[in-house]
């Protein structure tokens, strides 16, 4: 790629594609904004009248709109936090040298390969269910009542549900992360003096915070976008109380066939995505530079 | 302050012993050098002091006291690793006060400390800086402060040169030697380099296979080794080594003879042979002599040498200046 004869070809080779990508996002983009200024509904079809900004009026000032908002933040949140700290102990663990470590790593890893319907299926009939669950036999045996657990607690169960499935995601990249660890570094460190809590917090964390950026960062993404797991448990209640923005938009444009109130939405959860990978970045991206 | 001493100390890795039962006794100031060639044993044993590898059997004294199961930052000692391992992330004043923190030392009395010992290592300016930031010398010498700061009573080097290039590892080594003159403190050093152990110790012990071969100052192991091992080690270029038969009197299997015993003559000798690689080096010169029959020689001359590659030359050992081994490689003494 030196001379520029090849970077011209490099260049002209690259055009197709890089067009087709722009168009597979520019397309949608543009229409979904177009929608969003129209007052149109699937039920009232033929109408389609531009009425500027009164998707988003209505959008934004409807209650279910912050309930799902900090429903998102909480989702993201909680499950970050539970994955990460999960993670680095899982890490921990997994660095050790124990017999059969192999297939134990491969066992860990195991939940990120199962869809997150099926994954959810699996939760909330075999584990969850207040009456045939695991949870509820173990409860009843200990002599406690069993929890209900979408009815009583759906945001939290979703948490969990979610955690689970991303949790060996954190713990295998911390795990590569603490393997490239330099060992003399641990050394001098017991030699300095430096209890276990010490190194893990002086040596260890430290050395991972390159990583807990990319586990953070790569998560935040997905999750803002968790919505299988709601629908095949919750589908978003009871009343919105596991609704997030996602299944939000989806109840406005598919449940309510409102297509404009679900472009509005749309281009509002763009904005709120955008909002936080600027504020992700800003906060942690320099854990990623040098 | 600062005596160690090994008794019968062993370390097996499973099936696999690394060290063999070793006796040594380090004295107080001392600056002892471990040499070998890789995978002796000397890092393995230089750690079991240090308290990062277990002890198999045999017991580790420092100052007297039995620390073979003490926890390595009990001992007093500090260590500079051949990778350095400086804390990445933290500065060089925090690397140096790290030990200091975590035992608990004031925040007046660690800034005084910090204060002398970047003023003796020259690194009052870097003290902002994070180790990625600095050449591999002065990483080094904040390696080297790191473990000051702490005043052990005893410093182990892990081939802290290795990683540094030829000129500054000379100034490294003086550097070290200075400091050690300074602080008399005792000095534990590992390498593989013969010139830096020659250079820098008080005394020398040569480990070869799990085993010391042999302890004793630079010039004894020089001019008297004990073995064919610690005679072909020590000194650079190496020993020439020349098999000969024994007979019912003399057990002499191999006689050595280190390249400046050697004198050259154009016209008679012990052995006549043919001039191969010449390397000048200015002050001094090394020709490679193929002899007939035997191996190929390295012989030490003067700086202006007048022999070229192909020149028929004879050569000569210096009077009682060759070493007699008998067939177990034992030096025999004439």
């Amino acid at each position: 790629m030196a001379t520029s004869n090849s970077r011209t070809l490099a260049r002209l080779m690259l055009f197709p594609s890089v067009v087709l990508l722009l168009a597979w996002m520019l397309v949608p983009l543009c229409m979904t904004l177009y929608f969003s200024f129209l007052d149109y509904n699937l039920l009232t079809p033929g109408n389609n009248a531009f009425i500027g900004f009164l998707n988003y009026e209505f959008f934004l000032t409807d209650p279910a709109f912050f309930a799902s908002f900090f429903n998102t933040i909480l989702l993201v949140g909680g499950v970050l936090l539970i994955t990460l700290g999960g993670g680095i102990g899982l890490a921990i663990l997994l660095d050790q040298a124990i017999w059969g470590r192999n297939y134990v790593r491969i066992m860990v890893l195991a939940p990120f390969f199962v869809m997150p319907t099926v994954s959810a299926l699996v939760w909330k009939n075999m584990l969850m269910n207040p009456v045939n669950g695991l949870f509820a036999h173990f409860a009843t045996w200990l002599g406690m009542s069993p929890i209900d657990f979408f009815a009583q607690i759906p945001l939290l169960s979703i948490i969990i549900i979610v955690s689970w499935q991303w949790l060996p995601f954190a713990a295998l990249i911390l795990l590569t992360s603490i393997q490239s660890l330099d060992r003399e570094q641990l050394d001098a460190a017991d030699l300095d003096g430096a209890g276990p809590f010490s190194k893990f917090y002086y040596i260890v964390l430290p050395h991972l915070s390159r990583a807990i950026t990319a586990v953070i960062l790569i998560e935040t993404i997905f999750l803002l976008s968790i919505f299988a797991e709601i629908l095949v448990t919750t589908s978003g209640g009871p009343g919105y109380e596991s609704t997030n923005i996602t299944y939000l938009i989806y109840t406005q444009s598919l449940l309510q066939f409102d297509v404009g109130g679900g472009s509005a939405g749309g281009i509002v959860a763009v904005i709120i995505a955008n909002i936080v990978a600027i504020f992700l970045m800003r906060l942690i991206g320099k854990n990623l530079e040098d | 302050m600062g005596s160690i001493n090994l008794k019968q100390v062993t370390k097996d890795f499973g099936d696999v012993s690394v060290i063999k039962p070793i006796d040594l006794a380090i004295k107080d100031g001392e600056f002892i050098v471990f040499v070998g060639p890789s995978g002796c044993g000397k890092s393995t044993l230089l750690r079991m002091i240090a308290g990062l590898e277990d002890t198999t059997s045999g017991n580790i004294e420092i100052d007297g006291q039995d620390a073979t199961d003490t926890p390595p930052a009990k001992r007093g000692l500090a260590m500079v690793f051949q990778s350095y391992a400086l804390y990445p992330h933290m500065s060089v004043r925090n690397n140096i006060a790290f030990p200091l923190k975590r035992a608990k030392v004031s925040k007046a009395e660690i800034e005084k400390k910090i204060a002398s010992v970047t003023k003796t290592l020259n690194l009052s300016d870097y003290l902002d800086r994070k180790p990625g930031q600095l050449s591999g010398g002065q990483r080094q010498r904040v390696a080297i402060g790191r473990a000051i700061v702490r005043q052990p009573s005893a410093f182990l080097f892990d081939e802290p040169l290795s990683n540094l290039d030829a000129s500054l590892r000379v100034n490294m080594r003086l550097e070290i030697s200075e400091l050690h003159k300074t602080l008399a403190t005792t000095m534990i050093y590992v390498t593989h380099d013969q010139v830096e152990a020659m250079t820098m110790a008080d005394r020398i012990a040569v480990f070869n296979a799990g085993i010391i071969e042999q302890v004793g100052s630079p010039l004894e192991l020089y001019n008297t080794p004990v073995n064919k091992f610690v005679a072909g080690f020590i000194g650079s270029p190496k020993m020439n080594f020349i098999d000969i038969e024994p007979t019912a009197t003399d057990a002499t299997c191999c006689l050595g003879i280190r390249p400046e015993h050697i004198t050259i003559s154009t016209t008679s000798g012990t052995w006549p042979g043919k001039v191969g690689v010449i390397e000048h080096l200015g002050s001094e010169t090394f020709l490679h002599v193929h002899v007939e029959g035997k191996a190929t020689f390295t012989v030490k001359a003067g700086g202006d040498c007048p022999y070229v590659y192909g020149d028929n030359i004879y050569l000569s050992a210096v009077e009682n200046k060759m070493l007699h081994f008998d067939a177990a490689g034992l030096t025999l003494s004439q």
